[in-house]
């Protein structure tokens, strides 16, 4: 959890150092865009619960680790106001195959949505709006196989 | 014992603030500290089915026991990424 510009070279060189053993790395950016629901946006302030969130990050890397036990995962979620066009949210997932990489990198932006406590406040032209998605609930099993299901689709 | 209550987004802005201290006398839970912040501003009570809730920044629920010094958090329905 970081209120700077978000580094995806910097991040994977981070996740892939030492693991030798690795052919795959698949990334995910996500980038705060222009629209929403019929909305112009103007820019997100992002506000989160942080030391929340960082436990919760860790428990989607945990859940990673059991998913594709060969997989590793790195996530870094940008706070604040971040401008159209500007990445919010990079992840980077490791592994000696390109099919666990790109599964356990789609299932860690899926959890992210469900599970980790990060709100964007969104600025449009001719108001602003707390945007809100899923009541966040660690142990409800059925949303992580859902996340599960389409990181395997 | 004294609680402090932690707010976010929207919960926040209804509040007008995002961190309250308050003193309860006797047991309290999750729930009667939410209870008790309802009472005080009842615009919140729309978040009582969305919400989740968290002591000393862990999940938690609304029937865990609270203690003094505890920071219990009301998070409304998340939206990063």
């Amino acid at each position: 959890m970081t209120p700077a510009v978000l580094d995806l070279p910097a991040l994977s060189q981070e996740v892939v150092e030492g693991r030798s053993g690795d052919g795959a790395v698949a990334s995910f950016i996500g980038l705060v865009r222009d629209h929403n629901q019929g909305r112009r946006v103007s820019f997100l302030d992002y506000e989160a619960y942080e030391p929340l969130a960082v436990r919760a990050l860790g428990r989607i890397s945990d859940e990673v680790r059991q998913a594709w036990p060969d997989t590793r995962v790195g996530v870094h979620h940008r706070i604040g106001r971040i401008d159209i066009g500007e990445p919010s949210v990079i992840i980077v997932a490791v592994s000696p195959h390109r099919a666990n990489a790109f599964a356990a990198c789609r299932y860690t932006i899926e959890r992210i949505k469900q599970i980790v406590p990060i709100w964007k406040h969104e600025h449009f032209e001719g108001g602003d709006v707390w945007l809100e998605g899923a009541t966040a609930d660690p142990d409800d099993e059925s949303a992580r196989q859902a996340a599960y299901r389409i990181a395997c689709a | 014992m004294r609680v402090t209550v932690r707010l976010f987004a929207r919960l926040r802005d209804l509040a007008g603030s995002g961190e309250i201290v308050r003193d309860f006398d006797g047991p309290a839970t999750v729930h009667s500290v939410w209870r008790a912040l309802v009472a005080e501003i009842p615009a919140l009570e729309e978040y009582e089915r969305t919400m989740s809730v968290a002591v000393n920044a862990d999940y938690s629920r609304m029937s865990a026991a609270v203690s003094d010094g505890d920071e219990v958090a009301f998070l409304p329905p998340v939206s990063g990424g």
